[in-house]
């Protein structure tokens, strides 16, 4: 394959071939298909501003989970924590501010700087003990899930934190973190907002800052990153404080939102954020991807979710299209990818970088 | 290669689309019910053939869907509001949760039902009445059937995490029991992985000899436990919430002694019947207070005349 691309071949490649190879490209076509095929299905109600907004209602606090997500796995690494995080972060303010009586946005500091630490000692544990980050972390949900229902159950002999929207300062939290507005005849969240901007500036971080080429470097060779003076623990660290950031963040929708804190809740979401970020266009084993692609990954699974209530199928039907979706998404993606190869193959000596890292997307 | 993935997954989904949009074409009323878990599981399966039956019935479509998770939950609940259905069928496991969901289907003009859960609530929340049995009161009755069996130290096995009603079943027990109540967490296994929480009851069982029954929440859960006490080689008297053709064989069997029945058929029926009756006749049934379907009790002496229905899908 190296010395098949010749001159000519290399002009007519152009910027087509370099859309398709962009990494978001698999998951956009996937967009479009769900959305074209739920449109045909429920003309009525799918394809207008209503539909529009239920499809973001799920996407949003998803997507900001996919986008921290996505780049952890950017920079090769899991977090299998982050959806019980999203319950745990939630529960703390719940106890604190309910409970033990502490000023509500203390609560949410606190339980902010919990975050924060859960973050470093996952990070600090992969790269210290450098065994793989879904051992690590697979222990930290497990910690999590068992703390959550035991603790809860402890303060309040029950299985969940009731009362938050007794608190003073409930009603300015909820309207910061999860509340709804209106907007040209529908009905939107503030979580899509914080969706929107976190999913900007990742995508400026990644795209166009060091810090950006350093997760691509410690994703895709962190030998090579580390001997040309990538601080690649730090980063790595700095990942995983990120995504345990976008847990709390989350964490504080979903509580504020139901007025309460489930011990349950966020397990087993870990997962569906993982997905979302493959959708994407994340490699699973790190050095490529894009937030924004995982951003569309999470449109996907809104689609889909709210696609399949609205043409009246019942959810048996959901997992196994998510199933052939997650299929479909990481064909294109290895298609996509095997494209890109060819475009950055170095034929012409001035080619600055090999395909490994990949920063030039046109976004 | 592209396109043929392209055409290959157009082809699959328009196989799923055609195959569904086949059953649901008339023309009437449209429903939704939403429910705080899975509508095929043992339990929901069959008040969701009640509710679908109800549908049938008198012409409408129904959407019928649920998730364990309280957001998912209220993200369908919004989602029947934006389709512009004509009424809404939801249980409240999670009250706290919902409020805001209701609220705006409440607000929309929506006539709201709710059912399983949510009878403390349905009144303030703005519902015609809620159709359930109390699970308190569920609770309180087996506790004096283990009283009247002599039995001393009964373990409630606790399958889902967040659920109320599983805690107030338990508390009821608690309360009318003579004997210690002992609460015991297997929701890390739970009803997806039985073999798991059969050993995880027998364990128990082996760990602490007093315990002389069970009452657990779920049949499916009462079928792991049955296999628990088999395991163990032990003999406790055995008692679960709600009905499965498993159950009332080892009922008929004599391994369980008894089951509450809260004929969740009728939970998935009457609240389409009660909406679609609000919209066609302006119909209110309740009067303000919930419709009672149980606590029945199936035991040794009526098992046999269940079967045949539980088997049907309707009991």
């Amino acid at each position: 394959m190296l010395a098949k691309t010749d001159d000519d071949r290399r002009i007519s490649v152009g910027l087509f071939r370099k859309v398709v190879a962009s990494p978001e490209i698999g998951a956009l076509v996937g967009a479009a298909v769900v959305f074209v095929f739920f449109s045909l299905i429920s003309p009525d109600v799918f394809p207008n501003i209503v539909g529009l907004s239920r499809v973001l209602d799920p996407a949003a606090t998803l997507g900001i989970m996919a986008v921290a997500v996505g780049l952890l796995m950017i920079g090769g690494e899991f977090d299998l924590s982050s959806g019980v995080m999203t319950g745990t972060t939630g529960l703390l303010v719940g106890l604190l501010a309910v409970h033990a009586g502490i000023n509500l946005w203390v609560a949410i500091v606190t339980s902010f700087a919990f975050a924060m630490l859960v973050g470093f000692v996952n990070g600090y544990m992969v790269v210290k003990t450098k065994l793989p980050s879904f051992i690590i972390t697979l222990a930290t949900f497990f910690v999590f899930r068992g703390v959550n229902v035991g603790v809860t159950r402890l303060v309040t002999n029950q299985v969940r934190v009731a009362g938050i929207d007794t608190i003073p300062g409930f009603e300015l939290a909820r309207t910061l973190f999860d509340t709804e507005f209106q907007f040209a005849g529908a009905t939107f969240r503030t979580s899509l907002i914080w969706w929107i901007v976190i999913a900007l500036i990742a995508s400026w971080i990644l795209l166009r800052t060091k810090v950006g080429s350093w997760i691509f470097a410690v994703g895709g060779n962190p030998d090579a990153a580390r001997a040309s003076g990538v601080p690649v623990k730090a980063v790595k660290i700095g990942l995983f404080m990120t995504t345990a950031g976008a847990a709390w963040l989350v964490g504080m929708m979903t509580a504020f939102r139901l007025r309460s804190a489930l011990s349950s809740q966020g397990v087993g979401q870990e997962f569906v954020f993982i997905i979302a970020a493959v959708i994407g266009g994340c490699r699973l084993t790190g050095g490529y991807g894009s937030v924004i692609g995982a951003s569309i990954g999470a449109m996907i699974f809104g689609i889909t979710r709210v696609g399949i209530t609205f043409a009246g199928w019942d959810t048996d039907w959901f997992f196994s299209f998510l199933g052939i979706m997650l299929l479909v998404a990481v064909l294109l993606n290895t298609y996509t990818q095997k494209k890109a190869a060819e475009v950055h193959t170095p034929k012409a000596p001035p080619e600055p970088e090999p395909a490994r890292s990949h920063p030039e997307t046109p976004s | 290669m592209k396109t043929r993935i392209l055409i290959f997954s157009l082809l699959v989904m328009a196989f799923f689309g055609l195959s569904v949009s086949a059953v649901m074409a008339q023309d009437g009323l449209s429903f939704c019910y939403v429910i705080h878990s899975d509508p095929a599981g043992s339990f929901w399966n069959v008040a969701t053939a009640g509710a679908q039956a109800a549908a049938a019935q008198v012409g409408a479509d129904l959407t019928a869907v649920g998730s364990l998770d309280p957001v998912q939950q209220a993200q369908f609940i919004e989602d029947c509001i934006a389709q512009g259905v004509d009424g809404l069928a939801v249980s409240l496991a999670n009250p706290d949760a919902l409020r805001d969901a209701v609220g705006h289907a409440v607000e929309a003009g929506i006539p709201v039902v709710t059912l399983n859960s949510g009878v403390d609530v349905f009144r303030e929340l703005g519902a015609i009445t809620h159709v359930g049995q109390t699970e308190f009161v569920a609770g309180q009755g087996s506790g004096l059937r283990f009283n009247d069996m002599g039995v001393s130290h009964v373990l409630c096995v606790i399958h889902e995490e967040g659920n109320i009603g599983l805690e107030q079943r338990c508390d009821g027990v608690a309360d009318s029991f003579s004997g210690t109540v002992d609460r015991f967490n297997v929701a890390s296994t739970g009803v997806n992985d039985l073999a798991g929480t059969t050993s995880t009851i027998q364990d128990k069982l082996t760990a602490d000899s007093s315990i002389d029954a069970i009452i657990t929440l779920n049949p499916d859960v009462g079928v792991a436990a049955r296999d628990a006490i088999a395991a163990a080689g032990s003999s406790q008297v055995l008692a679960t919430f709600d009905l499965s053709p498993t159950i009332l064989q080892a009922i008929v069997d004599g391994q369980v002694a008894f089951a509450i029945d809260q004929q969740q058929y009728l939970q998935g029926y009457l609240p389409i019947i009660f909406l679609n009756l609000y919209n066609v006749n302006a119909n209110t049934v309740g009067g303000g207070l919930p419709v009672l379907t149980g606590p029945g009790f199936v035991d040794a002496s009526n098992a046999a005349s269940v079967i045949a229905l539980s088997a049907a899908g309707t009991r």
